[in-house]
């Protein structure tokens, strides 16, 4: 199970974020995460709230997103969607294919509370 | 209100980034680099084995091991190989990653190496994530496995170069369907280069040996 130092790779990343951007409290962690990274989500998240406590992120969510596994044929320049991990592009019957898509593992976004809403709030 | 910030980020980039780093480093003094990965027991060790044992001789050679489980492990494989194999601690690890290898790469002379082998750790999940730098992937099944292997773990096998199918001195005691992983794994990737070989026995070694002994020579002059 690697999903723990993954997660603990994204808390880094994210954290850094934070400190660059001048970040308020992050509500949300948007992920992409392709079919074909070998990434469990559920074992991520687990991972994530596991290790989050006493981090910025400790009020954070993850919202992932699944990426499919698309490809290009390099014969025939037809783009298709990978089903069942069949690599074998439908047009010409070419397994000369390059993976297109799914094999991310990239943070996408962030979610925070914006400090307008904050001010009012403390303002109320 | 909540708002939205744009990151794009690849969640290992400082991975990556080292990896980068390692691959340019084994460039420039032309040191060919293979990473290694399989289930535990399919034959890691003993393949690595072999291979340093039969090519010791013409190839100079640096392993970094990260799977070996015994002592004994480690002293077979520096028998074979001479000095320059490093076990890596990993300490519980499920996988290598580039950091580990930057950590340990200055004790090697590069310039006087010509193939570098990073055994990575028994599975076949966790280091498919992981750039090591390397110029390619050799995965390792045997026919006491599951003849499912491909189809389990896709994204390894897509991202290997040469498959290596040891133990076919066993296929007759198992149920293990050659053509079926064959097909399955070139389904996953057409460009898969692949052996079928006994370290036991010997069969098919030298087909592996000879690939091997190119591909060093090809890295060498590219
Ligand atoms: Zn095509």
């Amino acid at each position: 199970m690697h999903e723990l130092s993954i997660a603990s790779s994204i808390i880094e990343t994210v954290t850094r974020e934070i400190q660059e951007k001048k970040l308020d409290a992050v509500q949300a962690v948007g992920l992409r995460i392709g079919e074909l990274s070998g990434i469990l989500p559920d074992a991520l998240e687990f991972g994530f709230d596991a290790l989050k406590s006493d981090t910025p992120l400790a009020q954070a969510e993850l919202v992932i997103e699944i990426v499919p596994v698309t490809a290009v044929c390099s014969e025939c320049k037809h783009e298709f969607k990978v089903e069942e991990f069949v690599f074998i592009c439908p047009q010409c019957q070419s397994s000369a294919v390059e993976t297109y898509s799914g094999q991310e593992l990239e943070i996408a976004w962030l979610e925070t509370e914006s400090p307008h809403r904050k001010i009012d709030e403390t303002e109320i | 209100m909540a708002e939205k910030v744009a990151v794009e980020k690849k969640v290992l980039s400082e991975n990556d980034k080292l990896a980068a780093e390692i691959r340019a480093q084994l460039k420039k003094h032309a040191v060919a680099s293979l990473n290694f990965v399989s289930s535990p027991g399919s034959g890691k060790t003993s393949l690595l084995e072999k291979t340093l044992e039969a090519l010791r001789n013409e190839l100079k050679i640096a392993l970094i091991a990260g799977d070996v489980q015994t002592e004994n492990d480690a002293n077979r494989l520096t028998r074979a190989g001479g000095t320059l194999v490093r076990p890596l601690v990993t300490g519980g690890a499920c996988h290598l990653d580039a950091r580990m290898i930057a950590r340990v790469l200055p004790e090697f002379e590069l310039a006087s190496l010509d193939v570098l082998f990073l055994e990575n750790v028994g599975n076949l999940v966790c280091p498919s994530s992981y750039d090591l730098g390397e110029d390619m992937k050799v995965v390792l099944i045997s026919t006491t496995e599951g003849d499912d292997k491909p189809l389990k773990y896709p994204g390894m096998f897509r991202r290997s170069s040469v498959m290596v199918i040891n133990k076919i001195d066993l296929l007759e005691f198992t149920d293990f369907d050659m053509e079926a992983v064959k097909r399955n794994a070139l389904q996953i990737n057409g460009r898969l280069k692949i052996f079928e070989l006994s370290c036991r026995t010997g069969e098919g070694l030298q087909a592996w040996f000879d690939w091997l002994r190119d591909f060093v020579k090809t890295q060498k002059n590219s």
